[in-house]
């Protein structure tokens, strides 16, 4: 199958254009491993397993990226960490 | 001592028995709360402003303990934080006065056995979150240091608000597991 030169787009590329910005929660010493994990399964609609696995990162690894997407739906995902008491910053995927 | 049951309805969330004095506790913190994080300056006279919720004051503080209820977005970029901060501070600020003024309400009448479901789930967690994150940065909570603070001598004034903090551990580590299915 052949595809004009215009047609070749790399999905990653898209991908990169789509979700630019990511969510990071980091690591401190108040914050309960259980309340964080609820957190997680609460707002982001996470799973069980996925919001435990992103709780032991950020309780281990000291941060975990816990969302992407635009700049504004990141925005919108601090301030959500933030009303709940998580420390999160957002910053450009590189 | 305080204690939570399951609701009898058997939807999310908790039955609250406190007694006399714990009431009283969270009713002095939710009142030291909302002092700490409500909004000092008055909406702005411009009521366009004060519709949107801009605060062109806002600024990161210089508390810690504030500074943990309202961290910055952006961490390496002051600009982006601030202009952030302007127009997400004031909403954010108002949850957690509102999350603490629920509260208040409901422990106010001291009346046991206290039903905390529905958006009340939100104003109790959200409160006692805040409430320990506050107190944590007061006492200089870090990963090492409980064992240091659980050994306070009972004359050390950090020792009774390690006191508390554990206290509110306790309830939100119980609400928690409640919601999560796990008593």
């Amino acid at each position: 199958m052949s595809v004009s030169p215009a047609e070749v787009i790399e999905p990653d590329v898209i991908e990169d254009v789509d979700r630019p910005w990511v969510t990071i929660v980091w690591n401190d010493p108040v914050n309960l491993m259980s309340y964080v994990t609820y957190v997680f399964m609460e707002y982001f609609k996470y799973d069980r397993a996925k919001a435990e696995l992103l709780m032991m990162d950020v309780h281990e690894k000291g941060r975990a990226m816990v969302s992407s997407g635009t700049r504004e739906e990141m925005e919108r995902d601090v301030t959500a960490m933030h009303g709940f008491g998580l420390w999160a910053t957002m910053q450009k995927d590189d | 001592m305080a204690h939570l049951d399951p609701l009898p309805t058997g939807e999310p969330g908790a039955l609250l028995h406190l007694e006399e004095l714990e009431s009283a506790l969270v009713e002095s913190l939710t009142t030291q709360l909302i002092d700490l994080v409500g909004v000092d300056s008055p909406a702005d006279e411009d009521p366009l402003v004060a519709m949107v919720g801009i605060d062109p004051a806002a600024a990161p503080s210089e508390d810690p303990a504030l500074l943990r209820l309202l961290p910055d977005a952006y961490p390496d970029d002051d600009d982006a934080s601030s202009e952030f901060r302007r127009f997400t501070e004031r909403d954010l600020r108002s949850a957690k006065v509102r999350h603490a003024a629920r509260v208040r309400e409901s422990v106010a009448a001291r009346e046991t056995p206290i039903a905390i479901a529905g958006e009340d789930v939100t104003a109790w967690l959200g409160f006692l979150n805040d409430a320990r994150l506050v107190i944590g940065a007061r006492l200089g909570v870090t990963e090492e240091n409980h064992e240091e603070l659980a050994e306070l001598p009972d004359d050390d004034p950090r020792a009774a608000l390690f006191g508390v903090y554990g206290w509110l551990t306790y309830l939100q580590e119980t609400l928690v597991q409640m919601l999560m299915g796990h008593p």
